[in-house]
Formats: structure tokens, C-alpha cells, sequence
């Protein structure tokens, strides 16, 4: 057992810690990122002795002991926190998000900051400022984005969960390149205070776990209300663990026409089309061919409206307050020069963009119309969940492409995003999680939808799956 | 001024809430704290930090509405101003763009005519809504630089936006006053200039008269004082007036009313205003206001100052500029009815406040909240003069001896012996004495030259030291030269 300590889920880092405590785990896995971030680089920071020492696991609180990992753009009280960008090396927030306070709360050791795609614009992790990070199961390629360093840490057993944020798609689709379990919740489901926006319409914090018993016992820590965020839902939160042995028996499975369309890989398509058979095997029905007709809108809807939103939320790093100044004659060239030399390529054209469609005489062009066209796609999945309880589709129509290979083409980078943007652009529930890989040897992941505040079909769902296949037992060679 | 010319004056008011807190967070209001202290990673923009709505503010800003007539809107939605300054922690104003709390209202508001008389005319209210206030920035005494303090920013703001209804500097005055007096009654705004409880900026253009067609305006800041809003309005006028006699063009521009040199200045023009790329608040989800909320908020109104000049006059038998002066300052209307509780004659009560009370009070620059004369005893000096006890004269040297001692009209009357004297035994002998020591002008009354009594009975009046009964005298004088 001690040998592969760093191989713990969540569950079993649980029930080990309560009997020898988190020491063992965390030295495992800080000796194991130690090695691989060196290749990795999954992880922009990691303090090995800001971890210990522990506070005894002597209460039995919902995580005691266990290491979670933080993507880079999650406030944590005293500890830099950059979004993997230059303009805010240095920053040190003053206070904790409401997840980070929730986790400590629940006992769990906050272990680690992990790289991401500058601001989380991007799907690949390489517009981190501090280098790419190289997925686990084959270094040459991509890990995915924006979450590509808590996905690639998760996925090599540097950690034993992360959390991630997703705004088109970042937890799912690196989950998908690193053949974990990635949820991006209900939109309002976790609070998003302490989470630095990108597109406040869009962003939700969500698990990247090993499992999907891992994902709701997160999320059973993570949901709730908080007073401090205004979008966040007042709704009850179930106990997720209890949906999880529901199994699939009855549940309508739709899967929707237009995702199976050209631009899918072969190898993506076959895996996710053997994933429904098997969910007809356990029991449920599936249902070919429904539709939600404005699908080939939703990259073109989410590139104005969440860089809209961007634009504006990236406006106070201008070199007063906190960050990266620039010192310079005057203000002006202050903000021009700190903002210059603070943003990364990709943050800088996503404000343009948003500026651009916010701009007077273009707002109602853009940014209104895509506001309509957002109201449709929800309108969409309203319909297609009247006739079943999850969508199941692909959750990025490729496996991880090399590293390099779309960094200059930002359409095709974008694209990558297809099928995982509908979900935040109706605020809907998602999940990515393996169900097999390439003949290569690389991961594919499938994305299950349901309903608002319905996680627990998917946990219910995703878990009969998991537990039918068990890819959790493949792992990298590293 | 040219008369050939008709200004057109629009105002937007800026009125800081009196709110325990500000209107995204929990940090304090409290004016002149040190620099930074009532701050919070929301108010200070910091990353990652969300808005929360402070509900009084809105509570706050439905009864303004309320008062001035508007439409309350059914939905809240808040939205976002984009621009960059380092008073500015987010780079955005949390604001109201197109869906204010409160649209369509109107302000009446008491114009003095030129005759000396009240004119009623009705200020179209185009919006009030709620935003956030920015820091300041502060250049003073550093080198090199500037430093901010966002003491101030986030604090809760209601922007009152007028139509282009003022047609003079005068009625501009006139609006503020009304408006001021309209928010202190609604207890929602402590209206201090000085503090900046209270900003206004000024629209203003002239067109020719009998025009239906706008001029093109010019926006005004930086006025720091009713008063200085009616300068600045006025110098603007003036001057666009001048522009247009010279066959040149108004420029549509921001213009700095600098109080020194009495005249403003340019700031920028239109071309360089800012596009401020409204776009909905994400962080704030649009919400509904229930009818029964708005209702309820209806229910607190107080009386308006409009409803107590009328009331004033109906009860009390005041003229309109006198229930005017009383209601414009709540406290003032609020003395002047405490007064009428100790049974005052509301008549005479209403001319000791306006043409002695105010005036000692303006002498000692003190509020009438803290008037050392407090109201009974200004209604006991009243009574005094009403049952005889004093002369009128006598009552104005007794008034600034309250004022200085805080003591009761009676106790200073009593203890200075200045009971007006009724005994007519005691008025004859000074009559008497008065018509020997003045035989010549005692028959020049007899022989019929009538104001010569004036001059006895002021004679009889020096010689009683003011105390005897005026109306006494004249009596008795009367009949003992008969």
C-alpha cells in the first residue's frame, strides 16, 4: 500500500489518514512532484513545508488529510496567486475564496498552485506565462486548457485532487486529454468568490478527481450558497455519494445529432458511440438523434460574450493597486506599459475582441445578439431535457493534439472547445470522464449533461460507467 | 443679458446615501476616516472579489423615487462603466445604464418672482439610479506622484438626472433647494456639500427664443455650492450667448467652472469622451422588485415639503413665501410645529423665526437643531407679547438674552422687570407728566394736528422704558387731551 500512496483517490486518502494520518500521503506525493514537475511542470508552485505541519486528524472531518491542488486563479490567503501571468507575479490575495475556506474547513491540505492557460484563455495550457505543461501520457502533447496543470498533476499522481475553473470547457477538456474526471458544476452551484474572473456569466470552479466518487465527495464540500456571491444559487445541496450506486437503470440518454459531425475524430466518435452501448447494457435508453439545433453558434456566442465580459474584468490589472507596474512618465504610459509587458498574446487579443464588441455602435451587433443567441442554445437544452435526463457526447472532438500544433491558430484552438461551451453558455452541468483511448494510447473522455442542479444523474450515471470499464486502474508510464 | 436668448438647463445630482455601509460591501461610510481604512478586497476591486447589494441603498433610492413621482422599476439590473482611472479600483463603475431604479418623475419646484411672490412650476425628472462612488485621488504635497484613498469609493450614489426643464440660473438654484429639502425630509442623504454628500453638474445651452430645436450643450462640473452651480450656469450662459452674437459655433464639450476666476474652461471635447462600454453587471443577477415591496416603501413617506407649505398655509394661515422659508429646511419646518405645540400663535411664531430667530441664529452660525431657544420657550416669548405681558420691542431685546442664556422668556422678563405695564392708573401719571412737559405739542393736537400724538406717545413710551401697553397709551393720551 505505502508503495503507491501517491495512486490514493480521495476516498481512500480518507480512510488512510484517519488511521496514519495525511503525513505519509503527502510525502509520497510531494516526492513524486518533486520528479515529475521538473517534465511536467503541472505545478507553478508548491511548498512542501507550508503543507506540514498538519493539525492532527483527530476530528473526522469530510477531508481530513487529504491534498487538494489549486488552480492558479483561486485565491488563497497569503500565497501568490498569478492566473499563470506576469501582471500579477507577486500578488498576494488578502483574503481565501470561499472554496479554499470551505476546504480548509473540511480539513484538507491545501497542497500546491497548478499551472493554467494565462488568465484561462486557452485550451492547451501553453499561454501559461511560467512554460507549458506537457501531458502525462505523452509529453509531446498538450494537457489540455485552461486547467491543464491541475488536470496533467491529477492524471500523474501528483496530487490527489485539484480544483479547476471552467469557462468554455476548462475542467472538462484537459480532464478529457488527461483521462481524469473533471466536473464543471451548475452554474451558481459553487460560489466564485475568490475565483478571478474571466467571464462572470460563464466561470464555475468544479473537481478534477481520479473518480467520480472522488467528484461528488468534492462537490459535496464545494456546493452551496454564499452570501458573498450574488450568482450563487440558494438551492439545497443533495448528498452527492448517495447518488452514486443508483445506477442507470431507466435513464433516457440523448445524444445529441449535431455533435457527431464532421471535425470529430474517427477514434473519438467510436469510443464515445461504445460508451453508449455500454450505458444500454447497464440499462439505460438511449436516444438517437436529438437535436439542439444552435450548436455551430456556440464557439462564435461564447468568443463575444465571455471576452466581453473578459475585457472588462481584466481592466483593474492596470498597475495601482497590486501586480505588475511599469514605471513610466505618466499614467497614461503606465497603463500602456504595464499592461504591454503584463499580458500574454492570447490575454491581449481576448481584450481587444471584448473591447471591440462592447465598443459603441458594435454593442448591439455583438455583444446583444450573442446575449439572443445565448438565450436559444439555453432554450436548446430546456427542450432536449424534457425527452431524456443526460446528453452524452464527446467532450473535445480530438485526443490532446502536440504541443505547438494550434498555438498560432487561435480558430482551431477554439474549436477544440466545441462541444464543451454549450454547457456554459447555459449554465448547465457537466462532466468529462475517460471511456478509453486511442490505439496511440492516448485518453478520450466523454461528457454526460444534465439539467440545472441535477449533478447527481451524472454522478449516478457516471459512476456505473466508471465502475463498468474501471480505466481509473490504467496510468501513465512515467 | 440677452434677452433674445433662452437658456436650457438640465442637472444631474449626485446624492450619497446614508447608509450605514457601502453599496457593494460592508465597509463602513463614515466621513473623514484616515485614508484606506474603510476599505475591503470588494470595495478595493481586488481580483476575485464579488459585489453584494446593499438592500438599504435600494430601499433608499425606491423612496426618493417615490417622492419624486417615478416609475420604480420591476427589475433591478446593474451595469458595468468601463474606463480607466486610479480613483477606480475595478476599471468599471458598478452603474444603472438603461434600466434606472426609478425613471419619469417631476420636482415641483417655488420660483420667486420678480413681484416678490412664489411661482410653482413642475422639473421633468428624467432617471434616478443607483452606482458607486470612485476614491479620490490625492496630489497635494507629493512629488513625484499621487496617492488615493478609496475611503470613498463604493459608496452608495443616487443619480438624479433632471429634463432639460430649467430655463434660468435661478430656477436652477431653485431646483437644488427643493430637492435638498426633498431628500433631507426622506432622511436619506445628510445633502453636505462640503462632504460631498451632495455633487451636481450642470448641462446647459441657449437657443433663441421661440426655438423648439435644442441648442448644442456644454456639461459643467466642479461646482461646489448651490450658489456656484447658479454662477456657473449664469457665466455659461453668458458666454454661450456671446459665442453665437459672434456668428461662431457651441462646441459640445465637458467645461470646469473654476470658482476663482468666476468663468469655465474646457475639458474635453466630445470627440475625446469616453466610449464607456456599457455592458450588464454579470457579478449583480437581475432581480425583481415586488409591488409589495415598492408599497411598503410608499408607506414610510414622509410629508413632503410641497404637502407642508400647503398645509402650512391651510392650517396656519400662512402666506406661501412664509410656509415656503419654514418647510425648505426640515428641521426648520419641524421647530416651527414644535412651537405651535406649545401653543404658539402660528402667525407670530412663523415672523419671531423668520425675522429675529433665523437672523441671530445665522449671526452665530448655529443650526436650529441646536438653537439655544428651544421651541416652547420661543413659543412662551410669543405668548408673552399675545396676553400683553411685553411689548414687541421689548421682546426683541429679550429674544437675544434667551439666545445667550438659554433661559425662558419669563424668567428674563421677570428678573429684568420688563412686564409691560397695563395698570392705567400707572400710564395716566406718565401721561400726565408727558402732556405738562410738551404743552406745545399737546395743543397742537387739540387744535386738531393728529400726529402729534405720535409724539407723545412716544414720549410716554422712552419715559416707561419701553414697558408701558402701546396700545394703552395711545388710549389714554387720547382721552386726556380731549
Amino acid at each position: 500500500m505505502s508503495d503507491n500512496l501517491h495512486q490514493l483517490t480521495v476516498k481512500k486518502a480518507i480512510e488512510f489518514a484517519s488511521k496514519q494520518g495525511a503525513e505519509p500521503i503527502l510525502k509520497a506525493i510531494t516526492e513524486r512532484v518533486k520528479i515529475l514537475n521538473l517534465q511536467i511542470n503541472a505545478f507553478l508552485r508548491f511548498d512542501p513545508e507550508k503543507s506540514f505541519p498538519l493539525s492532527p486528524v483527530s476530528r473526522p472531518l469530510p477531508l481530513s488529510g487529504v491534498p487538494i491542488s489549486i488552480k492558479d486563479n483561486i485565491c488563497i490567503q497569503g500565497v501568490e496567486t498569478t492566473c499563470a501571468s506576469k501582471i500579477l507575479v507577486g500578488h498576494v490575495p488578502p483574503y481565501d475564496a470561499t472554496v479554499i475556506e470551505k476546504l480548509k474547513h473540511a480539513g484538507a491540505v491545501i497542497f500546491g498552485q497548478c499551472n493554467m492557460d494565462e488568465f484561462a484563455f486557452g485550451s492547451s495550457t501553453e499561454s501559461s506565462a511560467f512554460g507549458i505543461v506537457r501531458n502525462p501520457w505523452d509529453l509531446e502533447r498538450v494537457p489540455g486548457g485552461s486547467s491543464g496543470g491541475s488536470a496533467a498533476a491529477v492524471a500523474a499522481d501528483m496530487t490527489v485532487a485539484a480544483l479547476g475553473s471552467d469557462t468554455g470547457g476548462s475542467i472538462r477538456q484537459p480532464a478529457a486529454f488527461c483521462g481524469v474526471v473533471g466536473l464543471k458544476p451548475t452554474y451558481g452551484r459553487v460560489s466564485r468568490y475568490g475565483l478571478i474572473a474571466f467571464g462572470s456569466s460563464f466561470d464555475q470552479i468544479g473537481p478534477i478527481t481520479k473518480t467520480v466518487e472522488d467528484s461528488a465527495i468534492l462537490l459535496n464540500v464545494l456546493a452551496g450558497h454564499d452570501h458573498r456571491d450574488s450568482t450563487s444559487a440558494n438551492a439545497p445541496v443533495p448528498d452527492y455519494t448517495k447518488a452514486l450506486n443508483r445506477g442507470v437503470r431507466g435513464l433516457r440518454i440523448g445524444l445529441p445529432s449535431e455533435y457527431f459531425v464532421s471535425g470529430l475524430d474517427s477514434e473519438v466518435e467510436q469510443s464515445v458511440r461504445e460508451a453508449a452501448r455500454i450505458f444500454k447494457n447497464l440499462g439505460a435508453e438511449i436516444v438517437e438523434g436529438i437535436s439542439l439545433p444552435h450548436t455551430p453558434y456556440a464557439v462564435a456566442v461564447y468568443y463575444i460574450v465571455a471576452v466581453a465580459e473578459a475585457s472588462s474584468n481584466l481592466g483593474r490589472f492596470d498597475g495601482v493597486e497590486y501586480g505588475l507596474r511599469v514605471p513610466a512618465k505618466d499614467l497614461r504610459e503606465m497603463y500602456f506599459e504595464t499592461r504591454d509587458q503584463g499580458f500574454g498574446e492570447e490575454a491581449k487579443r481576448r481584450i481587444l475582441l471584448g473591447t471591440f464588441v462592447l465598443s459603441a455602435g458594435y454593442y448591439d451587433a455583438y455583444y446583444l445578439k450573442g446575449q439572443k443567441v445565448r438565450t436559444l442554445i439555453r432554450q436548446d437544452f430546456e427542450k432536449a431535457f424534457q425527452k431524456v435526463d443526460l446528453i452524452l457526447g464527446p467532450t473535445a472532438p480530438t485526443p490532446p493534439f502536440k504541443i505547438g500544433e494550434k498555438i498560432d491558430d487561435p480558430l482551431a484552438m477554439y474549436l477544440s472547445d466545441i462541444y464543451t461551451i454549450p454547457a456554459n453558455l447555459a449554465g448547465v452541468p457537466a462532466m468529462s470522464l475517460p471511456c478509453g483511448f486511442t490505439k496511440s494510447g492516448l485518453p478520450i473522455g466523454l461528457q454526460l449533461t444534465a439539467k440545472p442542479f441535477d449533478e447527481e444523474t451524472i454522478f449516478q450515471a457516471g459512476h456505473a460507467f466508471e465502475q463498468e470499464l474501471k480505466l481509473f486502474n490504467r496510468k501513465p508510464k512515467l | 443679458m440677452n434677452y433674445d436668448y433662452e437658456p436650457v438647463i438640465g442637472l444631474e445630482v449626485h446624492v450619497q446615501l446614508a447608509t450605514k455601509s457601502k453599496l457593494f460591501c460592508a465597509c463602513s461610510t463614515e466621513f473623514g476616516a484616515e485614508p484606506n481604512k474603510n476599505t475591503c478586497p470588494v470595495c478595493l476591486g481586488w481580483p476575485g472579489s464579488l459585489p453584494v447589494l446593499n438592500e438599504q441603498a435600494l430601499k433608499f433610492a425606491i423612496k426618493v423615487g417615490l417622492a419624486l413621482s417615478c416609475e420604480v422599476s420591476q427589475r433591478l439590473k446593474f451595469d458595468r462603466k468601463n474606463y480607466f482611472y486610479p480613483d477606480l479600483p475595478k476599471a468599471y463603475q458598478i452603474s444603472q445604464y438603461d434600466m434606472p431604479v426609478n425613471k419619469g418623475g417631476f420636482l415641483l419646484i417655488d420660483v420667486k418672482t420678480s413681484e416678490g411672490g412664489i411661482q410653482e412650476r413642475r422639473i421633468g425628472i428624467t432617471r434616478a439610479h443607483l452606482e458607486e462612488d470612485a476614491g479620490k485621488l490625492l496630489h497635494e504635497g507629493i512629488k513625484d506622484g499621487s496617492l488615493v484613498d478609496y475611503n470613498r469609493g463604493g459608496m452608495p450614489l443616487l443619480e438624479i438626472v433632471s429634463e432639460p426643464d430649467l430655463r434660468s440660473p435661478e430656477e436652477a438654484y431653485a431646483y437644488l433647494v427643493s430637492l435638498k429639502a426633498i431628500l433631507q425630509y426622506l432622511e436619506v442623504s445628510d445633502c453636505n456639500m462640503e462632504e460631498g454628500s451632495l455633487r451636481c453638474d450642470a448641462n446647459v445651452s441657449v437657443r433663441k427664443k421661440g426655438e423648439t430645436q435644442f441648442g448644442t450643450k456644454a456639461e459643467i462640473k466642479n461646482m461646489n455650492s448651490f450658489k456656484a452651480v447658479q454662477k456657473a450656469t449664469q457665466y455659461e450662459i453668458e458666454r454661450q450667448i456671446n459665442v453665437l452674437e459672434n456668428h461662431e459655433r457651441v462646441i459640445q464639450e465637458t467645461r470646469l467652472w473654476n470658482e476663482t476666476k468666476g468663468q469655465t474652461f474646457s475639458m474635453r471635447s466630445k470627440e475625446e469622451a469616453h466610449d464607456y462600454r456599457y455592458f450588464p453587471e454579470p457579478d449583480l443577477v437581475p432581480f425583481t422588485i415586488s409591488r409589495e415591496t415598492v408599497e411598503a416603501i410608499r408607506q414610510t413617506l414622509p410629508e413632503l415639503p410641497v404637502a407642508r407649505e400647503k398645509r402650512f398655509m391651510k392650517d396656519y394661515g400662512l402666506s406661501q413665501y412664509d410656509a415656503f422659508v419654514l418647510v425648505q429646511e426640515k428641521n426648520l419646518g419641524d421647530y416651527y410645529e414644535d412651537c405651535l405645540k406649545e401653543k404658539g400663535n402660528p402667525k407670530l411664531v412663523s415672523n419671531w423665526i423668520q425675522s429675529e430667530l433665523l437672523a441671530l441664529l445665522n449671526e452665530h452660525k448655529v443650526s436650529i437643531e441646536n438653537s439655544p431657544v428651544k421651541p416652547r420657550d420661543l413659543a412662551g416669548l410669543v405668548r408673552l407679547i399675545e396676553n400683553n405681558t411685553v411689548s414687541g420691542k421689548i421682546a426683541k431685546d429679550v429674544l437675544p438674552a434667551m439666545f445667550e442664556t438659554g433661559q425662558s422668556a419669563e424668567a428674563i422678563v421677570k428678573a429684568k422687570g420688563l412686564e409691560q405695564v397695563t395698570d392705567t392708573k400707572e400710564i395716566e401719571a406718565i401721561a400726565e407728566r408727558v402732556i405738562q412737559a410738551n404743552p406745545k405739542v399737546a395743543d397742537d393736537f387739540r387744535a386738531g394736528k393728529k400726529q402729534a400724538l405720535g409724539f407723545l406717545v412716544g414720549q410716554l413710551m422712552k419715559e416707561s422704558k419701553g414697558k408701558a401697553n402701546p396700545q394703552l397709551a395711545n388710549q389714554i393720551l387720547e382721552q386726556k387731551l380731549k
